[in-house]
């Protein structure tokens, strides 16, 4: 769009220049640089009005004679924003804007591009300037915290892991709160793979042009039954026409432990248990105590390399567009034996034939990941693990020193050895992905106002493994070993066709943009099933672990239609209407088809009312309303009657047979959609040339219908509890976004940007009939006991709210172990003197971002925070306590160091000592750039950077860690995410 | 070039179209059946009947956990298990167990303080309801037209109506257990069809006379005493469970029928059964050899029936670092007993009457090990090494981890038969005498003492208390004592007290709405048909 308005630009001038170009000329000079500086050679200089051009040299300087009625130039070059600017007496300097903020223009949409200024709906869009810098290896963390209403949080420091993505917080309750990720058009599944730590891992985050989060109805409900938890749209980079350019970017990275989990010394230990041994005269602990002083989380971290290179080469090659990449990252765990490598290439082409009347766009992405996966128990292990004792002992398991019984077998359910965990265990997986799709749109001869678009895409992926655990290791010396090998393959293809019509009728001053699109969408995955193997000798079955069956293949398809319209009236007032229609296999014919429609208006006030304004440059009003749908369920035949085969270990036996079962499953054969209602308002504004600009949206969002576990009838189902559609939540939420430019001048300028979303979830029914004396719904696993749970789904508070019991503190604010309120006053303190308290969803987010350029150097620092979230500190409730220290089964364990100011002899697992403020603001990145500019005869620009990652966190919380992957808000110890330093060096060519 | 190109978009854009088709979102698990796939022939109603009996033992689809059949938040090893749940609610309570664990409220059941919260209870309220809810299904699947339809016929149709009795029999069997334990009961039967209503609920006396005339009317279709294969019942199995009934049919429903339980006891006693020599094998993991004394077990496998809340349960809950000697490689370090209990027993180290299982290489049973200060120490009271994981022939049991047991669960044995009769003869049953009585007594004890008189009793040794106290020696830790105390009125009372009963150290006396167990606060949510029971 934007290169046919410069085409009829330049047309228009030309044209023009013929006329006028015959007075006196004068000598106009100038440079020409690019946005960090550096002088930018081979730019088009035209004197607007004539024919006169130039290009600069490799200076950028050029001198360029203009007629006296001339009044600016007009400098353009491949890769930039074209400018145009005053002929002023002197020299002229200007500084070109790269081309990829012409995206920040025309952004991603459902279906489509569309103009900024014209969006009708809450889309942010982040393109790959603007990406979290840094080593980077998984694309959901390119947004961290530039994104107002995303939350990001990864979820730990393993090598290529992933994270959890929220929008708006989650909309459901059971089913997935997880965003549709849609990546080149094609909406892929983003479920796990066997042998890959994070499917979004498996795309190079070099290759990324831009990603668009699309937050209200407006914006999602093209996507219909996938759309209630918003949906983020991953654009890859595509070649433009010109000379071949080349572009080689390389990265080393060190990764370190920023932080580690406080426990107690040695010398600590041996204290307690000494003191113990006096108090209680019974020596039994005192005499397993060692004399090592043993820092096991030294010994199971360590600091880690990556390297990240990647090239890429785009132009035209026989006048078809393409762009290439390769990269290659290597990444090491902190946590020994943990890796990650991949091997990524993409591939765009975008040749256009019959008189750019077809246009294809072609574009596939590959990658190879290899992994190793750590036995991440063995971060609890070594904090849990006796710091007395050494980390190597004379004994049969492979010489790690292991807490063994009298027979001088280890004790079975014991704290194993953390780095015997690492080390006698080898799990690899290497998995691919290819996703590629062919977009063929035709412009029809005969009607140039509508298109014919078809895009078929595919998504395979295929993961495979081995995990192997030694014959000595303790954890499974007694089946001599264990190989396991794993295999999944999962393939998605997208089918779709559609129609779009623009027309304008300048006569009413309206211009329509319809749209009409036919799809198919079909999921499955090859689960293969093997046993497991001693390593004793070959074929050694290990009994009991024989599958049932040698495969599995779930599948679920989606079969759509869907419209859109947009109508703009005098380019002042917009609207969007669109409906989609899904149909899906996971529910019965007479559900499965639900209706989406959402309707949205935009005014554009400052075209309206300020239109002369030179303060204000944009101002427009959007309101929106829409209804989108939720069906990631897990179960994908949750409406079917059906029997299930048993394994091998369930068995009965009559006489001397035993015999499989076959148990029917719990069902409800009205399943159907769940169903969210968005209403938005928002107001886009920029003043003064965008030197401020930025956006307020507020957001009301309805649930109802939710796909919820909930409690049934005993003996109306299978189970006592079924996956059905009852009860509503609801979302509230402001969302603020602002983007300044505080200084800016030839030589020094200064961005600076923040978002801030506040949230409020609530469940507002649970219930198919009403009971008031419903007690909820206990959720929230913790570790410790056997089915604890430390929150609960309870109408009219927020989801996963804590369920505890008041502590009671001494005189020096100690608490008293086993001493509560008794709320309700009636004598005694039992189950229902647990109260409400605090959630684990944070009220405010806040993202920040903020650039210094000064001649070649850039200063850039990201952070992001969280306020108002709370997180259950099960590692200290689990390990702060003496039984942690004497465990029962006869080994001395470590306690954390909270076991200091508590000194509780038993777990008090459901005090609300526990429940602790997790608000922080975490620095994630301080990255430093210098543009050393054109290098080897100016064939070459180089620019350096460095960055840390993970600066530093600002916290109460009293964990490892304030941020926490876990819905329910239940802190264990997970793998510390580390600060990572990188030096990195991006060649252009 | 421009042509092949409007053909390839031609193909294209004919290919979207045709794609277009309704049906292909009819999708089916591939590794799944219908219901009309699983009860095409006779091997899939074999696979549902061992599903209906194997709900006694393992908790899901995949041993020892992974597909429970029972979800709603409840914790798959320790609250839907039925020998577990069973266990807990019938032992816990009483003088037999006590458990050191901090799993939720699980210390509530000795100290007889449960409430409808309880997540232990919904558990054991869900799992005879689901397992009875999955008979109903297998009843409705096995009717004559529907095995004449699919064509089954001869000796296979034969067993599947054999098994319909069965079915029966376990309905009847898991509708005991709720009528013990709640009084009254979700009430469904064949005719309530899965997914279309709330289900009733029957009162305590109708649900009695329910399972007493299901029970009698099975009795033809059942096989004779002792003619089907190990792990199915047999007419003897209706039989115990009627003679268990009537017991407690007082307590049931305020009418006594000491006379049918001597009665029924009896039909079982003459149906060939005998004691076996040596008590300690009847618990041990070869104890399917025992069968001549056993009338109905629930079969464990520590290979190919695994679960955490079967005989596994029983064996590594009671161990500790003595482990070993209960044939596991670990100990659960939780269940003990009471010093009341082995008060029942003059002699506590075993050598004279060997029911006194409570030495191991660790405990003993001098005074000082016997009382129990500290409920979460494991390491006092008196150790039970009843249920062991060891076979008699000193063979490898079946799991090589010694994980999981092999030991099988003695729902019903003789030895309750002998004392369901003399507690009859002494509560003044009809046609019952002192001399059978007796005789039953002291074939129990003559066993317990190592084949040998010297527990014989005399006939004034022969009171309520005794056979109260005899059940307490030869069935401890299997299910029976808190229906004991309850039809002593020793429950809640204090005409006996254990310690820490009522929470107390020296015992104390409770609330008589203990003697029944509160029907669960989210099953009355979720079923507006259920009301409480009574103080709850």
């Amino acid at each position: 769009m934007k290169l046919t308005r410069l085409l009829f630009l330049l047309v228009f001038t030309m044209c023009l220049g013929c006329i006028t170009a015959m007075a006196q000329d004068r000598a106009v000079t100038g440079k020409v640089t690019d946005s960090s500086g550096a002088p930018l050679s081979g730019a088009t200089v035209i004197v607007k009005g004539t024919g006169n051009g130039t290009q600069t040299s490799t200076d950028g300087v050029f001198k360029i004679t203009a007629p006296p009625t001339a009044k600016s130039l007009v400098i353009s070059s491949v890769g930039y924003l074209t400018q145009e600017i005053a002929i002023e007496n002197g020299s002229i300097n200007i500084q070109l804007r790269p081309a990829a903020s012409i995206l920040s223009d025309v952004i991603v949409v459902a279906y489509g591009t569309r103009k900024k200024s014209d969006l009708t709906g809450s889309v942010t869009a982040v393109t790959a300037k603007d990406f979290q810098k840094g080593n980077i290896a998984s694309s959901e963390q390119l947004l961290q915290g530039k994104v107002a209403g995303l939350q990001i949080t990864s979820g730990g420091g393993s090598a290529g892991g992933g994270s959890r993505i929220r929008i708006r917080g989650g909309a459901s309750l059971n089913a997935s709160n997880d965003p549709l990720i849609v990546i080149d058009g094609v909406p892929v599944e983003n479920n796990s793979l066997s042998g890959s730590a994070n499917l979004l891992n498996t795309i190079n985050p070099n290759d990324i042009e831009s990603m668009s989060v699309l937050k209200d109805a407006s914006a999602t409900a093209l996507y219909g039954s996938r759309a209630s938890n918003g949906v983020i749209i991953i654009t890859t980079k595509k070649g433009a026409k010109g000379k071949p350019k080349f572009n080689f970017n390389t990265q080393g990275a060190l990764s370190k432990i920023a932080k580690k989990i406080k426990v107690l010394s040695a010398a600590q230990i041996t204290d307690i248990v000494t003191a113990d041994a006096t108090a209680t005269g019974n020596n039994t602990y005192k005499n397993v105590l060692g004399t090592a002083n043993t820092d096991w989380q030294n010994v199971i971290f360590q600091d880690a390399p990556s390297f990240d290179n990647n090239i890429s080469a785009s132009g035209s090659l026989g006048g078809i567009p393409y762009r290439l990449s390769l990269g290659y990252l290597n990444q090491d765990g902190i946590l020994k034996t943990n890796h990650f490598n991949r091997y990524s290439s993409a591939l765009n082409l975008t040749p256009k034939f019959l008189d750019d009347h077809l246009a294809v766009n072609v574009a596939v992405k590959y990658s190879r990941t290899t992994n190793r996966f750590a036995d991440e128990g063995a971060v609890g292990a070594a904090v849990a693990f006796d710091p007395t004792q050494s980390v190597f002992a004379e004994n049969k398991y492979g010489g790690y020193y292991e807490s063994l019984q009298a027979d001088g077998k280890p004790i079975d359910l014991a704290t194993r050895n953390p780095l015997g965990l690492l080390d006698l265990r080898d799990n690899r997986s290497h998995a691919t992905r290819l996703i590629g799709n062919v977009q063929v749109d035709y412009k029809l001869h005969f009607l140039p106002d509508l298109h014919v678009q078809a895009n078929i895409g595919m998504d395979k992926l295929g993961g495979e493994g081995d995990d192997n655990i030694d014959s000595l290791s303790a954890t499974n010396y007694k089946t001599g070993g264990r190989l396991t090998h794993y295999k999944q393959k999962k393939q998605n293809t997208l089918y779709s066709f559609s129609l779009f019509y623009t027309k304008e009728l300048a006569s009413i001053k309206s211009k329509f943009d319809v749209l009409a699109t036919h799809e198919y969408q079909d999921f499955y995955t090859d689960v293969y099933n093997y046993a497991s193997f001693s390593q004793r000798k070959a074929n050694d079955t290990i009994p009991g672990t024989a599958p049932t069956f040698a495969m599995d293949k779930p599948q679920f398809r989606l079969e759509s239609y869907l419209g859109r319209l947009n109508y703009t009236f005098d380019d002042k007032y917009l609207l969007t209407a669109s409906i989609r229609r899904d149909a899906s296999s996971k529910f019965s014919p007479q559900t499965r088809v639900g209706y989406f429609p959402a309707v949205a208006a935009a005014w554009k006030i400052k075209e309206s009312l300020f239109k002369t304004s030179n303060v204000l440059n944009e101002l427009k009003l959007r309101l929106s309303w829409g209804i989108t749908g939720q069906q990631d369920i897990g179960n994908l035949y949750p409406y079917l009657p059906r029997y299930t085969r048993s394994t091998s270990t369930a068995q009965y036996q009559f006489g001397d047979t035993y015999y499989t079962f076959l148990r029917p499953t719990a069902y409800d054969e009205n399943i159907k959609w769940e169903t969210t209602t968005t209403y938005n308002a928002g107001f886009d504004f920029g003043f003064l040339k965008n030197r401020i600009s930025g956006f307020v949206d507020v957001y009301y969002k309805k649930t109802k219908d939710l796909l919820s576990v909930i409690p049934i009838a005993p003996g109306a189902n299978f189970d006592i509890s079924l996956l059905t559609n009852v009860g509503n939540m609801e979302n509230k939420g402001v969302e603020f976004g602002l983007n300044t430019i505080p200084v800016k001048n030839g030589t020094f300028e200064w961005d600076f940007g923040f978002n801030v979303t506040y949230n409020k979830s609530k469940i507002t029914n649970l219930l198919k009939q009403k009971d008031a004396s419903f007690q909820g719904i206990d959720v929230s696993g913790i570790s410790g006991g056997t089915g604890n749970n430390i929150g609960k789904f309870m109408v009219g508070e927020a989801p996963y709210t804590y369920n505890v019991y008041k502590q009671i503190y001494d005189k020096s604010g100690a608490p008293i172990e086993g001493l509560y309120e008794d709320i309700n006053r009636d004598g005694k303190v039992d189950a229902a003197d647990r109260y409400l308290y605090k959630k684990p969803a944070p009220d405010v987010l806040v993202g920040i971002n903020t650039q210094v350029i000064y001649k070649q150097f850039s200063l850039g620092l990201a952070a992001h925070g969280s306020f108002g979230n709370y997180l259950y500190n099960n590692f200290q409730s689990n390990n702060g306590v003496l039984r942690a220290i004497k465990n029962p089964l006869s080994f001395i364990g470590n306690a954390s160091v909270n076991y200091l100011d508590t000194r509780f002899a038993n777990n008090q697992y459901f005090s609300d000592y526990y429940i602790e403020n997790a608000s922080f603001l975490r620095l994630d990145n301080i990255n430093l750039g210098y543009n050393v500019g054109k290098i080897f005869n100016n064939k070459a620009s180089l620019r350096v950077a460095a960055s840390i990652q993970n600066v530093f966190v600002i916290t109460k919380y009293k964990g490892l860690d304030p941020e926490n992957a876990n819905d329910t808000g239940v802190d264990n110890t997970i793998y510390p995410r580390p600060r990572i330093y990188s030096l990195g060096l991006n060649l252009d060519f | 070039m421009k042509n092949s190109i409007k053909q390839v978009v031609t193909a294209i854009v004919a290919l979207s179209l045709v794609t277009s088709c309704a049906k292909k979102l009819d999708l089916f698990p591939v590794n799944d059946l219908t219901p009309e796939t699983t009860y095409a022939n006779a091997e899939g109603y074999k696979s549902v009947l061992a599903k209906i009996y194997g709900t006694l033992a393992i908790t899901g689809n995949t041993g020892p956990a992974g597909s429970p059949d029972i979800g709603g938040g409840l914790d798959e090893g320790s609250q839907v298990a039925f020998i577990r749940g069973f266990f807990n609610c019938e032992e816990l309570p009483t003088d037999e167990a006590v458990v050191a664990w901090n799993d939720q409220t699980i210390h509530d059941f000795h100290n007889l303080s449960w409430t409808s919260s309880d997540p232990f209870i919904k558990g054991m309220y869900a799992r005879p309801i689901y397992n009875i809810t999955l008979i109903n299904e297998y009843l409705r699947e096995a009717t004559d037209e529907k095995l004449a339809a699919r064509n089954i016929t001869g000796t296979a149709a034969d067993d599947i109506k054999k098994s319909r009795a069965e079915a029966r029999f376990l309905r009847a069997f898991n509708y005991w257990v709720m009528l013990d334990l709640f009084g009254k009961s979700t009430f469904i039967t064949e005719e309530d069809l899965i997914g279309t209503g709330l289900p009733k609920q029957i009162e305590r006396g109708d649900l009695f006379t329910y399972i007493e005339s299901e029970l009698t009317a099975i009795d033809a279709d059942l096989a004779p005493a002792k003619t089907i294969e190990y792990g199915r019942v047999d007419q003897a199995a209706a039989w115990a469970l009627l003679a268990r009934l009537y017991l407690n049919a007082e307590i049931y429903t305020g009418t006594a029928k000491y006379k049918e339980a001597a009665r029924y006891a009896g039909k079982v006693i003459n149906a060939g059964y005998s004691l076996q020599k040596g008590y300690a094998n009847l618990f041990m993991a070869d104890n399917d050899k025992q069968k001549n004394e056993f009338i109905f077990t629930i079969n464990c496998d520590g290979l190919r029936t695994q679960a955490y809340g079967n005989t596994t349960f029983l064996m590594h809950a009671a161990c500790g670092d003595d482990h070993d000697e209960y044939g596991t490689g670990s100990g659960w370090n939780g269940y003990r007993a009471t010093k009341a209990l082995a008060d029942l027993f003059e002699d506590k180290t075993g050598a004279t009457d060997q029911r006194a299982m409570f030495t191991t290489s660790k405990y003993k049973t001098d005074a000082a090990q016997l009382v129990i200060n500290d409920i979460s120490d494991f390491s006092n009271g008196p150790h039970v090494k009843k249920f062991v994981n060891i076979r008699t022939d000193g063979q490898a049991v079946s799991d090589v981890k010694r994980d999981f047991a092999d030991i099988d669960f003695p729902v019903f044995r003789l030895s309750e038969m002998y004392l369901i009769y003399a507690e009859a003869f002494l509560r003044k049953a009809d046609s019952t005498n002192m001399a059978t009585a007796l005789e039953y007594i002291n074939k129990i004890r003559y066993r317990a003492y190592g084949e040998s008189d010297k527990g014989k009793l005399g006939a004034l040794d022969l009171t309520l208390q005794t056979i109260l106290d005899e059940r307490g020696r030869e069935l401890y830790w299997e299910g029976h004592r808190r229906t004991d105390l309850i039809r002593y009125g020793m429950l809640t009372t204090s005409k006996y007290l254990w310690p820490w009963k009522g929470g107390v150290a020296s015992g104390t006396a409770v609330d008589n709405k203990y003697n029944i167990f509160p029907i669960p606060a989210t099953n009355r949510t979720s079923n507006p048909n259920l009301d409480q029971n009574t103080g709850y």
